[in-house]
């Protein structure tokens, strides 16, 4: 099987350990995984915004990167949501019949990290070791777009030293919805003050969930009212071992605060 | 029915009009949204009843085991009915005529209210009751009789609660969820001449007091004007659903009843109210049933009205009916549950949408009704968290038409704009760059300006970039690390640069 890793925009450019962490957990479990270069967004950001014809070299782009592949992993439920159920839209209605047939199948073949530990290699217990008081928040494009169910928490029950705790109102909102936060950053952030206290009542240390970008909006609201509660991806849990440890905190490992990608224009 | 003669291109159907009705807010959806949020009695109104609503809904809804299957069904029985609207309302039109009532046809707000006006005159009378109409308040009736000098008097209870305090409905289904009962008590004690000065606030006594107030107009009354939930195409027979009997009262106890209705809302056959009986209790009161279903069909003399009017509302229903992607709004039975999930409403409740449909089918509704750039900041209004979707009974992808609506949005300013909004620009810009990973991969690289502005907490405070504010005015940003994903992977692994 050949596999290959889709980092996505954000984590590619602002959360590198994200990506780092995804690789270590495929290649413990004896994944050989590819990097294909060509690859760069899915184009969500354009799609939700209101440009779809703009995201159409974006979704061609995708297609054609991965076409080679058995299986595509993206540790973002959001973007496999966008791959699985916007590409075939767009184009639908501005590329060619080939293309739509291309998009469609590779979104056939295109998972979130925990679909595809589960569901695809089978495996629950990744071996990972990470004490610490944590608590989930199921995104909503993993929840309502991708249903992964409890896939991720499955995974994290079994993590070693793990103690979870459960995030009340957890289907709820984080208030991110992308360029939402921006255009209604009032309502946004009323949303996100309830997400932020929740995750507070549970008295867990990490928030985890399967996003880097909700993960970027909570960190970045409990980093401001310093909180000491911070946002870590699932995937840096889950590459965490006893022999490797996670050190939280430490700068270069940017596991503190998921950040917006303004700070990179 | 004489079948229209089409000559030449057909054009685009009009939009509801403006400068009538209630469809239309003053202001975007932002500004508004802001505002609403800073009130804390609003915010603990709403989150009280839509968490307690919401539960009730979740738990009637698990005790059926065919859940699924009729959503599904009803999702069917309105895309077919959609297909065939022309000859459906063909149907209804002349199974009401045979039954002896009168059908109207209004293109629009203005037309609509015109005939009510003008049936109300013929009556020879200046008051009439009402049941809670969406489609009346959409069209901005109450005002339209105002201004001829006839009293419209609101009888169910959170619709009365809303004209005597001179105030807007802010929910489909509970317009005045937005007050508690205190506020209720004060409003009933300054509006309602003959009420009792010890009024508590118990619901039962509020109750009571707006039933004493409704009665004698009841029994008074000689016209009422209603909306409906269905129009049954194969036998004529109109139907509302409602909890407080108000609406009973109004469809039985005049002589003449007009009832304004969408042209969406017919059902083919009597069958067919089977599913949607079964969906719209369970998703909006969070009942099995509700207390009162009322049918009529044409009139039946000596027993209730002796005159029926029924008006076939289009007001922007064909316009959205003409968008192959939009249209599915039109399926709405007005069962109110996605304002309910909503977090967005939860918190900034419905007067904010400036539009009499609030929440999420408010977000699609509206700006079809109306035409894109009239409401373009309301699809906007949504993190797109889905939550809607999964509740809807006919399940409408709420979703999907927002993002539809984006870019219908995006793509007429485009057509009537030579210059491209910032907003497109950088879209435009960003797409160049992310369709071709060289050049990708050099804008990471030379994207420092956060590190800069980071150096002293590893985390971005206030960042005085006017688009970043928005971002760092609640939320900390990260420094941007100094390797980026595909640079570390290129570093390790060798391969292209
Ligand atoms: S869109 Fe669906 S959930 Fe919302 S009011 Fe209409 S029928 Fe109910």
């Amino acid at each position: 099987m050949r596999t290959a890793l889709f980092i996505t925009c954000l984590a590619d450019a602002m959360f590198p350990e994200v990506g780092k962490a995804t690789v270590q957990v495929l290649e413990r479990l004896g994944q050989t995984v590819e990097f294909p270069a060509g690859q760069t967004c899915c184009g969500q950001m354009h799609v939700n915004t209101g440009y779809q014809k703009q995201a159409l070299p974006l979704v061609e782009r995708f297609a054609e990167v991965f076409w080679p592949y058995d299986a595509i992993v993206a540790p973002s439920g959001s973007c496999v949501g966008s791959v699985c159920h916007q590409h075939a839209m767009i184009a639908k209605r501005f590329g060619s019949p080939g293309l739509v047939e291309q998009v469609e199948a590779v979104a056939a073949r295109t998972y979130e990290l925990s679909e595809f530990l589960v569901d695809v290699l089978g495996v629950t217990d990744v071996g990972a070791y990470f004490p610490h008081r944590v608590t989930y928040h199921p995104t909503c494009h993993s929840l309502r777009m991708l249903r992964v169910g409890d896939k991720p928490i499955t995974l994290l029950r079994a993590v070693e030293a793990l103690e979870l705790v459960e995030l009340p109102a957890a289907d709820q909102c984080c208030g991110f919805g992308g360029t939402f936060a921006i255009k209604n950053s009032d309502t946004s952030t009323a949303m996100l003050a309830d997400k932020m206290r929740t995750v507070l009542d549970t008295g867990a240390e990490i928030c985890t969930a399967g996003d880097s970008s909700c993960l970027m909006h909570i960190g970045g609201g409990l980093s401001r009212i310093r909180a000491g509660a911070k946002t870590v991806h699932l995937a840096q849990i889950l590459a965490a071992t006893r022999e490797e440890p996670m050190v939280l905190g430490r700068a270069e490992r940017q596991a503190e605060v998921h950040a917006g990608p303004e700070a990179v224009l | 029915m004489n079948a229209p003669v089409m000559l030449g291109l057909p054009t685009m159907p009009p939009p509801a009009p403006r400068g009538v009705g209630n469809l239309r807010g003053d202001e975007k959806f932002p500004a508004a949204a802001r505002r609403a949020l800073a009130d804390t009695q609003l915010r603990r109104n709403l989150g009280k009843a839509t968490t307690t609503i919401r539960g009730k809904r979740a738990q009637v809804v698990a005790e059926l085991p065919d859940w699924e299957e009729l959503r599904e069904a009803g999702r069917q029985l309105k895309v077919h009915t959609m297909a065939d609207l022309p000859d459906y309302l063909a149907q209804l039109e002349s199974a009401v005529t045979a039954h002896g009532g009168v059908v109207h046809w209004a293109r629009d707000a203005n037309e609509a209210n015109q005939i009510v006006i003008e049936l109300i005159r013929g009556k020879g009378v200046d008051e009439v009751v009402k049941i809670k109409s969406m489609a009346t308040q959409e069209i901005g009736l109450n005002e339209a009789l105002e201004a001829v000098g006839i009293t419209a008097l609101e009888t169910d209870l959170a619709e009365l609660i809303v004209q005597l305090g001179d105030d807007k409905p802010s929910h489909i289904l509970v317009p005045a969820i937005h007050r508690n009962r205190a506020e209720i008590r004060e409003i009933f004690l300054r509006e309602m001449a003959d009420v009792d000065p010890a009024l508590s606030d118990e619901p039962a006594a509020l109750a009571g007091a707006a039933r004493q107030h409704l009665r004698r107009k009841f029994l008074s009354a000689k016209v009422a004007i209603s909306g409906a939930n269905f129009g049954i195409a194969e036998t004529g027979t109109l139907g509302v659903v409602e909890s407080e009997g108000n609406g009973r009262m109004c469809l039985t106890l005049p002589d003449t009843l007009i009832t304004i209705m969408g042209i969406e809302k017919l059902v083919p056959r009597w069958q067919d109210l089977e599913v949607f009986l079964q969906l719209l209790p369970r998703s909006s009161t969070g009942e099995r049933m509700n207390p009162y279903t009322s049918m009529w069909t044409g009139v039946t003399p000596g027993d209730g009205p002796e005159e029926f009017h029924l008006i076939l509302l289009d007001n922007g229903r064909t316009a959205v009916l003409a968008d192959a992607d939009g249209r599915d709004a039109l399926n709405c039975i007005r069962c109110s549950a996605c304002l309910n999930v909503c977090p967005v409403y939860e918190r900034t409740g419905g007067h904010a949408y400036g539009s009499v449909y609030p929440g999420p089918i408010g977000a699609i509704l509206s700006p079809q009704l109306t035409g894109i750039e009239d409401n373009a900041s309301l699809p906007y209004a949504s993190s797109l968290c889905g939550a809607c979707y999964d509740v809807c009974p006919v399940k409408i992808n709420i979703p999907e038409i927002l993002v539809h609506l984006r870019a219908k949005h995006t793509e007429t300013y485009a057509s009537e704009h030579r210059v491209p909004s910032a907003e497109a620009a950088a879209m435009s810009t960003a797409a160049w760059v992310m369709s071709n990973p060289k050049r990708w991969t050099l804008a990471l690289r030379s994207g420092r300006l956060g590190r800069i502005l980071g150096r002293k907490r590893n985390v971005i405070g206030d960042v005085p970039l006017p688009l970043a504010k928005q971002w760092t005015d609640a939320r900390d940003l990260a420094r941007p690390p100094k390797q980026t994903f595909r640079d570390w992977w290129a570093a390790e692994h060798g391969g292209e640069r």
